[in-house]
Order: C-alpha cells, then sequence, then structure tokens
C-alpha cells in the first residue's frame, strides 16, 4: 500500500521540474565550481605554462621552452631531495601504518576508560606542526634529549638524530610516529565497520586470534588501508613544516649537507628564496607526475589485496 | 565467582576457564595501553617541565624531570618578548573567518551535490574528490604568482578568501551527512511550499549540527596550525600569525630551550582546549567520511 506513491514521487519530481532541478543544482555547487577554476584548475595549467619559463617575478617571463626540465636532470639536488623523500616514505608510511592499526586495534576492545585512550593516542596529531618540532629538536638533543636518555638506559647506541646526515630522515619518522593519530581513527572507523557475524562466524570454525585478524580484519580494512597507503605517499611528498622548521631550528638549514632536503623544501626554496619561479613549477609538475605514477601503481596493484566484496554498489 | 553464579542459566555458554582468561586479556589490555599512553604523553610531559625550568636545569645531565623551583616566570618572558597578543589576534582572525567561510560555503555546496540531480552530478562529484589528490605544492607558485598580480600579497585575503568556495573534504563530509536526511522531509516541505533556501538553512543545516560541528573544528585547527600559507604570503611583523611567531621567537631565543617550549605550550594550548571540548565531534567526523552514502 505504501510502496506505489514512496515509487512514484521521485519520478514525477524529475519529469515535473528537470530544468528548474538543474539550475539549483548548479547555483548550491556554483561555489565549489569557481572555486575550482580560480584555485586550482586555473592554477594547474598556469603552473603548466610557467614551468616553460625564466620566471623572477620581478622581470616578465621569458619562454625557454623544456629547459627548466632538462636542467632538472642535472640538479644534484633535485635529485637528492628525491632520494631524502622516498627514504622517508619507505620508512614512515609502512611503520606509521603499521602502528596506527595496532593501536586501532588496541582501541577496538571492549574495556572500560577506552575514550580515554582514544583521546591520549589522538591529542597529538592535531597540535601545531611548528611547536610539535620545536618540541622534537629539544627530545632528540643528542646529549641533552630525553630520547637518547632512554637509549642509553636500554643500553642501545645514541645516535646523534638530526645532527648527522645518516640519522636525520629517521629522526623525522619516530616524530611521525607520535602524531599518526589521524591514520589511527581512520582505521579505527575502519574497524568498527567490520560486521560482528564475521568474527562470530569465525569463532565457530574455531579461529584462533590470529586467524581471525589474517582472515577477518585484514581484508575487511583492506580499502582502509589502501586509502592511508595513497594518502601517505601524497603526505611524503607534502612533507615541509617539519623540515622547515627543524632545518632553521637546528640551524643545518635542510639538515646536514642537505640529509633533510624533502621535495617540498626544495621546491619552497627555489621558488621563494630564489625567486626562480619557472623551475619551481617545473619542479611541482615533476612532483605531480611522481605522485600520479604511484598512486596509480598502488590503485593497480590494489586489485590483488583490496576487498570490496563487502560494499553495496551505491 | 559471586557474579557467575548469579548469572543464572546464561552462563552456561562460557566455558569454566573463561572468566580466568577473560581478566588475564583484560589486564594484558590495559598493561598494553597504559604502557602505549605512557609514551604518548611523555613528550607532553617533557614539554611542560623544560617550559618552567630555570635556565641553569636545562643543560644538566641527568635531566631535571621535576624542576625546583617551578620557574612560572619563563611564560611572561616567552610572550611578552614578542608581540605574541598581536600574533594570537591575527591568527584568531585567520581562524574565525576560514571557519565561517569553509562550514558555510562547503554546506551549500554539499546541498547540491546531495539533494539535485543534474546533468554533469556525478562526474563534478568525481572532479571534486580527485582535487584531494593533487598536491597543494603544485599550486603554490601559480597561486602565489596570482595573489602577487592581485596586490594580496601580505595581506589576510589569501589565507582566507579560498575558503568560502567550498573545500573538497568537508564538501564530502557533509554530503555523506546529507544524504542521510530522509528526502520525505524535503518533500513535505515543498508541498508546504518552501523554496530551496529554507529547506536548506531551515531543515537541512539544524538537522546537520553535528556534521558541521566537525567540520568547523577541523577548519579551524587547520588554519590555526598552518605554516606554509602564512609563511609565504605575510612579511611584516604586525601580520605574523602565532606559527610564524613561535619560528621568529626560536631564532632569537636559540636553544633557551625553556622559553621555547613556554612559548611552544601555550601555542599548543587553544587547540588542546578545543579538543577536549569537542573530542567527539573530531572522532565522529573521521567516522563520518567512513560511513557511505
Amino acid at each position: 500500500m505504501g510502496a506505489p506513491p514512496q515509487e512514484a514521487m521521485p519520478v514525477l519530481r524529475v519529469m515535473r521540474r528537470p530544468r528548474r532541478e538543474t539550475a539549483m543544482g548548479y547555483l548550491f555547487i556554483s561555489p565549489w565550481i569557481i572555486g575550482f577554476i580560480v584555485f586550482v584548475a586555473g592554477p594547474l595549467i598556469a603552473s603548466l605554462i610557467i614551468s616553460m619559463t625564466d620566471y623572477n617575478l620581478l622581470s616578465s617571463p621569458q619562454f625557454i621552452g623544456l629547459q627548466n626540465y632538462a636542467h632538472m636532470f642535472g640538479d644534484a639536488n633535485f635529485w637528492l631531495s628525491l632520494q631524502v623523500t622516498f627514504y622517508y616514505a619507505l620508512l614512515a608510511v609502512p611503520i606509521d601504518l603499521i602502528v596506527a592499526l595496532v593501536l586501532a586495534i588496541m582501541l577496538n576492545q571492549n574495556v572500560r576508560f577506552m575514550p580515554l585512550f582514544r583521546t591520549i593516542f589522538y591529542l597529538p596529531a592535531l597540535l601545531p606542526p611548528v611547536a610539535i618540532s620545536m618540541l622534537w629538536i629539544w627530545i632528540l638533543n643528542p646529549a641533552y634529549g630525553i630520547l637518547n636518555t632512554f637509549l642509553k638506559t636500554i643500553g642501545l647506541p645514541q645516535p646523534q638524530w638530526f645532527l648527522t646526515p645518516q640519522t636525520t630522515v629517521p629522526g623525522y619518522v619516530i616524530m611521525s610516529i607520535w602524531g599518526l593519530g589521524t591514520w589511527m581513527v581512520i582505521f579505527l572507523a575502519g574497524l568498527q565497520n567490520v560486521p560482528a557475524e564475521l568474527y562470530e562466524a569465525a569463532v565457530l570454525d574455531g579461529s584462533g586470534v590470529w586467524a581471525k585478524f589474517w582472515h577477518v580484519t585484514l581484508p575487511m580494512i583492506s580499502p582502509v588501508l589502501f586509502f592511508n597507503l595513497v594518502m601517505g605517499i601524497v603526505g611524503a611528498f607534502s612533507f615541509f613544516t617539519q623540515a622547515f622548521v627543524i632545518g632553521q631550528g637546528t640551524g643545518t638549514g635542510a639538515g646536514v649537507s642537505n640529509s633533510g632536503l624533502f621535495y617540498a623544501l626544495y621546491l619552497y626554496q627555489k621558488a621563494f628564496s630564489e625567486l626562480q619561479m619557472g623551475y619551481a613549477s617545473a619542479l611541482g609538475w615533476a612532483l605531480f607526475l611522481i605522485v600520479m605514477l604511484l598512486t596509480l601503481l598502488v590503485f593497480r596493484s590494489s586489485a590483488l589485496w583490496v576487498y570490496y566484496g563487502g560494499e553495496s554498489s551505491r | 565467582m559471586k557474579a557467575r553464579s548469579a548469572a543464572g542459566p546464561h552462563s552456561v555458554r562460557v566455558p569454566v576457564f573463561g572468566g580466568a582468561r577473560r581478566r588475564v586479556y583484560r589486564l594484558s589490555i590495559y598493561l598494553l595501553l597504559m604502557a602505549t599512553s605512557f609514551c604518548f604523553l611523555i613528550p607532553l610531559f617533557w614539554l611542560i617541565s623544560s617550559a618552567v625550568k630555570p635556565s641553569d636545569q636545562i643543560f644538566v645531565f641527568p635531566q631535571v624531570w621535576i624542576p625546583h623551583p617551578a620557574e612560572w616566570n619563563n611564560f611572561t618572558i616567552a610572550l611578552t618578548s614578542l608581540p605574541f597578543g598581536q600574533f594570537a589576534l591575527n591568527t584568531l582572525t585567520i581562524a574565525v573567518l576560514v571557519t565561517v567561510g569553509n562550514v558555510f560555503s562547503s554546506a551549500f555546496v554539499a546541498y547540491g551535490f546531495a539533494r539535485f540531480r543534474f546533468p554533469g552530478r556525478n562526474v563534478l562529484f568525481i572532479v571534486m574528490l580527485a582535487t584531494l589528490m593533487v598536491p597543494g605544492q603544485i599550486l603554490l607558485v601559480p597561486q602565489f604568482i596570482m595573489y602577487y598580480k592581485l596586490g594580496w600579497i601580505n595581506t589576510f585575503a589569501p589565507l582566507i578568501v579560498p575558503a568560502f568556495f567550498g573545500s573538497a573534504f568537508y564538501v564530502f563530509l557533509i554530503r555523506q551527512f546529507f544524504m542521510n536526511i530522509p528526502p520525505e522531509l524535503k518533500d513535505a516541505a515543498y508541498i508546504d511550499g518552501a523554496g530551496e533556501w529554507t529547506i536548506f538553512s531551515r531543515i537541512y543545516l539544524p538537522l546537520s549540527k553535528s556534521a558541521l560541528t566537525a567540520v568547523a573544528i577541523f577548519s579551524f585547527q587547520g588554519a590555526w596550525n598552518d605554516f606554509l600559507g602564512p609563511l609565504i604570503y605575510l612579511n611584516s611583523q604586525k601580520l605574523y600569525t602565532l606559527q610564524i611567531g613561535l619560528t621568529e621567537f626560536e631564532g632569537i631565543f636559540h636553544s633557551n630551550w625553556n622559553y621555547i617550549m613556554a612559548a611552544s605550550a601555550v601555542i599548543m594550548l587553544p587547540m588542546i582546549v578545543i579538543f577536549f571540548i569537542g573530542q567527539r565531534y573530531f572522532i565522529q567526523g573521521i567516522l563520518m567520511s567512513g560511513t557511505k552514502g
């Protein structure tokens, strides 16, 4: 009885005012369309054009074709910044993801005081990166910092962290673990969406904790894992504030012998310290292509390990 | 023991050793949680402890954990050495305007995506989500040149104006929320003769308070913590935000860790306060992005 009118309503609506609906729809999304053209699409195209010029903002741009891109191949600092960024991404993304997942599983247990623990684990993620960077320069101070004191207590070697090229990037990685709260909460959301029946079925099949994790939890949250992986890669290439503040704060600029020259930091230096707008734009496009390529790679491989079976089509 | 016998026949399913095993499990979970909490809190404790250290207790080994006497005056010294009041006011101005802009423009756009069917809607929605994947660095130079040509350098405009054009992630969040509002509400309002604006502002916005609050908190936090934007666009000290002010401060008080930690702690404080006030919205906001529309 109730079904026919419910079915009829949308049809009626579409038939009666399709043009009005289109107009209203575009009216409501118009701020975003304008913003997209002015702040994203326009700059993206402009960036491509600027990347083919020699432009220092003060004199008019000179068209130089692909010279900026050619120059990149011979630019040692470009390769170094790629190396630093990849080194960071290869360490930080897997470590952060694994730790975030383990913490999320801990937070998904049914025990008391959980909101308190959740708050504590998440808190560092929302603190200002500048202040956090200051704090970690001090924590990782080789002589008076607390991390080396702890390492000494348990009999491990005490690195010089930001003051020596070999341990600069690992220093950033340790810092990133402290602020992984957002990833952890995204995992937690994924864990809470896993239907309880699946676990009950697994228990009936006699699965242990490990089997449940391997055959239920991991496949069910693999889309979340995938999302975090892609965002982690993009994030590594946008890693700027900490690199800038710590480089400046330790008086090393971009780390000893540029060992902390992250890609975004190098782009910033070229654009805003040296006013090489053309070259910086070329660096921007190279970054865009690299990130797209990596994302595509992750997307392609995702067919092998991401499980979407539980999702409805809409 | 008592509890189990009181539970009666329902406890039959639980094997006798279940209680003991469950207790061991709980204990180990608590131990793990507490050990991890300790690791997360130690840096913050070190921050506060360093912030109130007299200058002669900083570079000592072994470290002083509880400074004696606690030098609360450090906060005064740190915050009066640079015009931090002005910086705070600047930051607050930017953050409030960004928040207002983000919440209203994103809700407006989200309503368009959630409640109308029109040609091109799905494509545009996917384009919008795709912009989340574009690394901000590539837009840095052309945007800077654009603002430079507009004469907006050394004003707050480049930091505030874009917030009024809907932000992809927030539009997505709010749209998810709008999709869960039963369309019958809108249809009923139509029949009563309400216009789209009325339906949007009188029905959808009030029903989405939690989503809008989450977006407000996220944008405020984003604007408060932003560093790159103010670094590029603001040159004169009277326009500095707190984050820029803090790096300036660090440059002056290099290795006076008590003052640097005091200033850092003060700049973190508003975020901590906001988090504790709105923490359920924080978590909810992230959980919301996972719900399907």
